[in-house]
């Protein structure tokens, strides 16, 4: 499944990389794209691993970038 | 943003103070106050920096911009260059809100075409007008679109009539009239009128939903000078400051009278160009302003990646009907044998009554009158032929010299510039009529300027006969044609092609979006013509160009290849000079004010640079 998300106050477009990076490398996650531009992350994965992800890539923005928020699209 | 404005004014006002004074004030000595004044402009401008620095160290993470910055600049004040200390602080602050603001002002000119988004809907509910969000109106409801508002839902005018602006939609800027039966669209804007029309799709499946959706996800694919930076970004950084560890140990150690001092300088330098930021902003930032820019002209690219393949088109392969041509189609000749012409006419409409191709239609509107749809029965369609049917007990064909040769039935070859339709009755050759098509006005120009913009081989694919497609060719220029095509042969003919395109060159296929969606998704760069109102040519098609007009096509390619080219500027310029004072660094010859200029001042040219992408006014 795909969820989309905005990334509001993403400033910083090699954070947006890293970010993307990190996401792609968490278990049952088959495709995370994040664009610095339009402030969205793109998360495709497997249906039950979902939850999970979608925690740990909270996670993940909020350490390199703490002045994100993850806000449902 | 303001806040930071304010501190890098105090801040700097600071530093020219200690830049400036140079005499004692009284007991005061200059080495004393001066350094004073330049520590409290560092702790004004940069003080942010250094704590989020220190916070990122206690979580383990080194290699981040900010402890970057930090090493650089206290390590210049600890070799007492105090005035490179403060202001690689300061001008690193300025290029850090040169780029929020590029990029605020960049994602701003986005949502202004995003401004499309209907906020309500005027619902009639008996004979009171509700305000109402567009997501709780149903298909059927009846809505009032007043003057001056947005059309909330796609529909079909019932009463009225106005001038309707569509170009926030397709980039045309001449209103378009509408009137009772009318279809409207979502997104566009009422000018005079008041119009009162039907709901025909609920909100999510309205045009304005369609557009948002993609423009909003456009971007999620990425263009390989996007992925080559980040790549590249991710070694570049701990490559220099290892490289600048080294620097500042080795050579005091094995090079003879080496002073420390002077390597932990140059060593501070390229930690000062060490940050990425500049190299990875501007390229999305270019192609950003690429794909706004090609929106602002009605033509909606999907990702930069489409927006990079296209600048490498090599071969461009056309659908002809309704997209070369106009896809109108009008009876030109009838030729009845043995029957009148109302008589040849009248079949020849029953018999293609039950289809909604554009020739079926041209017949129906020749024949001009309702059809009994109780007269015909037995229906039997041969794709790439024509069709059989039974009408008032008599057994009608009608379709192409393919199908009167199935049939067994003479008939007589004709050279003529149209479709040609063959009706036989009972087996029995009964005439033809001969639909002809128009060429679109600027199918020429467009091919035209294909051909300039190193298009190397225009091609057409087409059902037609191999009369009209060739002739239709022969105007246009169009280098190769293959005719009377099968809906299935297409995909077919493009693979063909691909096997002549040079590795790195692209192929394109341009469509209506009516029966190729296979072709449009096969093809390296699927466009589609016409977009507004095709869910299907939106949902399959990697370009849509909203308008009907193939002029676009070179449009979208000459800001490819500018997008591209800025793109490539911004790499080749910040890599560079990067590199240039780096290697001038090491050896001695420059200094941290160079250094300074090599990341701050990057960022800001390759930033303003990468603007232009979005200026499309003259392509």
């Amino acid at each position: 499944m795909k969820r989309r998300f905005i990334l509001e106050g993403l400033g910083c477009a090699n954070c947006a990389a890293k970010i993307e990076m990190a996401i792609n490398k968490l278990d049952g996650v088959k495709e995370a794209t994040v664009n610095f531009m339009t402030q969205r992350l793109v998360v495709e994965g497997e249906d039950e691993k979902m939850p999970a992800i979608i925690q740990a890539a909270e996670k993940i923005v909020k350490s390199i970038e703490p002045d994100t928020i993850m806000k449902r699209a | 943003m303001k806040k930071r404005l304010w501190r890098i004014i105090i801040g700097a006002v600071f530093f020219a103070a200690a830049m400036a004074i140079n005499i004692d004030i009284g007991w005061l000595k200059t080495e004393w106050y001066k350094t004073a004044l330049y520590l409290i402009s560092y702790i004004v401008v940069g003080g942010d920096v250094a704590v989020r620095a220190l916070k990122n160290i206690f979580k383990g993470k080194v290699f981040d911009e900010n402890f970057l910055m930090t090493v650089a600049t206290i390590g210049a004040m600890i070799i007492a260059e105090y005035p490179e200390g403060v202001a690689v602080m300061l001008f690193y602050q300025v290029g850090e809100l040169f780029q929020s603001y590029a990029v605020d002002k960049s994602r701003k000119s986005i949502a202004s075409l995003m401004d499309i988004r209907p906020d309500y809907a005027n619902v009639k509910r008996g004979n009171e007008l509700i305000k109402v969000d567009p997501y709780d109106v149903r298909v059927g409801d009846i809505i009032v679109i007043k003057a001056g508002e947005k059309i909330p839902l796609d529909g079909r005018v019932i009463e009225g009539s106005s001038m309707i602006d569509t170009s926030s939609l397709t980039g045309e800027s001449i209103p378009r009239e509408v009137e009772a039966g009318s279809e409207i669209l979502s997104g566009c804007i009422n000018i005079n009128g008041v119009i009162t029309a039907e709901v025909t799709k609920e909100f999510e499946e309205s045009t304005v939903s369609k557009i948002l959706d993609l423009v909003e996800n456009a971007g999620s694919r990425k263009s390989h000078s996007e992925k080559f930076i980040t790549k590249f970004a991710m070694y570049y950084m701990p490559i220099v400051v290892g490289i600048a560890v080294l620097l500042a140990i080795i050579p005091p150690l094995v090079i003879k009278g080496a002073t420390l001092s002077d390597w932990v300088y140059r060593a501070l330098s390229f930690l000062v160009v060490s940050c990425p930021c500049a190299l990875v902003i501007s390229i999305p930032l270019s192609f950003f302003g690429g794909i706004g820019g090609a929106s602002k002209k009605g033509i909606l690219v999907k990702g930069s990646n489409y927006l990079e393949a296209l600048a490498k088109a090599e071969i461009m392969v056309f659908d002809k009907t309704g997209t070369l041509t106009k896809g109108v189609f009008n009876v030109q000749e009838i030729h009845p044998e043995g029957v009148s012409r109302e008589e040849l006419i009248e079949l020849a409409a029953y018999a293609e009554s039950y289809s909604n191709h554009p020739i079926s239609n041209s017949l129906k509107k020749a024949y001009g009158r309702e059809i009994d749809s109780g007269r015909v029965k037995n229906i039997e369609e041969i794709s790439g032929h024509g069709v059989i049917a039974t009408i008032d007990e008599r057994k009608i064909a009608a379709g192409n010299v393919k199908l009167m040769r199935k049939l067994n039935i003479l008939c007589p070859s004709v050279e003529v510039d149209g479709t040609v339709i063959h009706i036989a009755v009972d087996s029995l050759y009964a005439g033809y009529i001969v639909i002809a098509d128009e060429i679109k006005a600027d199918s020429v120009q467009a091919i035209k300027e294909l051909k300039k913009a190193s298009i190397k081989q225009t091609v057409m694919l087409t059902g037609d006969t191999k009369n009209v497609a060739s002739k239709v060719a022969r105007v246009l220029g169009i280098d190769k044609v293959y005719s009377e095509l099968l809906p299935g042969d297409k995909v077919e003919k493009v693979e063909e092609l691909f096997l002549q395109k040079s590795a790195k060159g692209k192929l394109a296929f341009v469509g209506d979006g009516i029966n190729d969606a296979p072709v449009l998704a096969r093809a390296d760069i699927g466009i589609a013509m016409g977009g507004l109102g095709s869910d299907a040519a939106i949902e399959a098609a990697d370009i849509v160009i909203m308008t009907d007009e193939p002029s676009k096509i070179p449009t979208a390619m000459r800001i490819s290849k500018r997008t591209l080219g800025i793109a490539n500027q911004n790499i080749m310029f910040a890599i560079g000079i990067k590199f240039l004072v780096l290697a001038l660094s090491a050896l001695g010859i420059t200094n941290m004010w160079m250094a300074i200029f090599a990341d701050v001042g990057v960022t800001i040219i390759a930033i303003l640079n990468s603007f232009r992408a979005l200026n499309v006014r003259n392509l």
